[in-house]
């Protein structure tokens, strides 16, 4: 059935007319699982930090293996909600234009909470506070 | 029949109001509306954090808020939205395999998914108001 205008290399790689095969849907699973998994351990993390004063929660905070999962969870959750809201507004945005303008601000928006987060916990870690 | 008759006379396929609501349409718009929700959630994360790096005053400030009644009420949507978007996570994950895809599993799975949220966000409550 293979039209001959396909090579056999590019039916191979499956990946498409976006050269992305099943990336999107992919990633979307990947950082699901991981933010499952990341999630629950800050659901933990702010339960055990309810209550306490600030220098406690610093320090908790600024613990190496604490700091280093709540930077894996942050990025996690931003590239996946990156692609998730894309997905929401490729289905409900026909207008050429406005549909790049929203899926522009959709990336700036989550590398804008991912970076805001990632400086925070750093400056923590550091002991910078 | 000009092109402009044909057009309106075009058969139309059936919309959303034509269907019989079923569980399963209801998990899933909802999975997206929690999803947004948890979009524009994740701005009280980072501002969390920032008051957290930025110094006692400003966590104080932030804790105030989040321990007020409306901060409270936030946190406890919020806290459903994030219960309910996980369990979806994971019937996605079990629908991924194959499995659970029949008539009376998918709805089973999707009623389990809107009860397990609202279990769980309750005992997570319950627990936090308990240690708070």
């Amino acid at each position: 059935m293979a039209s001959p205008m396909v090579t056999p290399l590019r039916r191979v790689l499956g990946l498409g007319s976006a050269h992305e095969g099943t990336m999107h849907f992919w990633r979307q699973r990947l950082t699901g699982l991981s933010n499952l998994i990341l999630i629950t351990g800050f659901i933990i993390l702010i339960v055990a930090l309810l209550g306490r004063p600030y220098r406690d929660v610093v320090e908790i905070l600024g613990h190496p293996f604490v700091a280093v999962w709540l930077l894996l969870m942050v990025v996690s959750i931003a590239v996946h909600m990156r692609i998730g809201v894309q997905v929401v507004i490729e289905d409900y945005v026909h207008d050429h234009g406005l549909k790049h303008l929203c899926l522009i601000l959709n990336t700036f928006f989550a590398i804008a909470v991912g970076a805001v987060s990632v400086f925070a916990i750093l400056k923590i870690a550091f002991g910078a506070v | 029949m000009s092109s402009a008759d044909l057009k309106a006379n075009r058969p139309l396929s059936p919309h959303l109001q034509i269907y019989h609501w079923a569980p399963t349409m209801f998990v899933s718009i909802a999975h997206r509306a929690t999803g947004i929700a948890l979009y524009v959630g994740t701005i009280l994360l980072a501002w969390w954090l920032l008051a957290a790096a930025t110094g006692p005053a400003h966590f104080r400030l932030v804790s105030g808020l989040a321990g007020s009644w409306i901060g409270l009420v936030v946190l406890f949507g919020y806290t459903w939205a994030l219960m309910f978007h996980a369990l979806g996570g994971i019937r996605y994950f079990i629908w991924d395999t194959g499995r659970g895809m029949g008539k009376p599993a998918r709805d089973q799975i999707a009623i389990a998914s809107i009860v397990g949220s609202v279990v769980l966000t309750v005992l997570l409550w319950v627990i936090g108001l308990l240690v708070w």
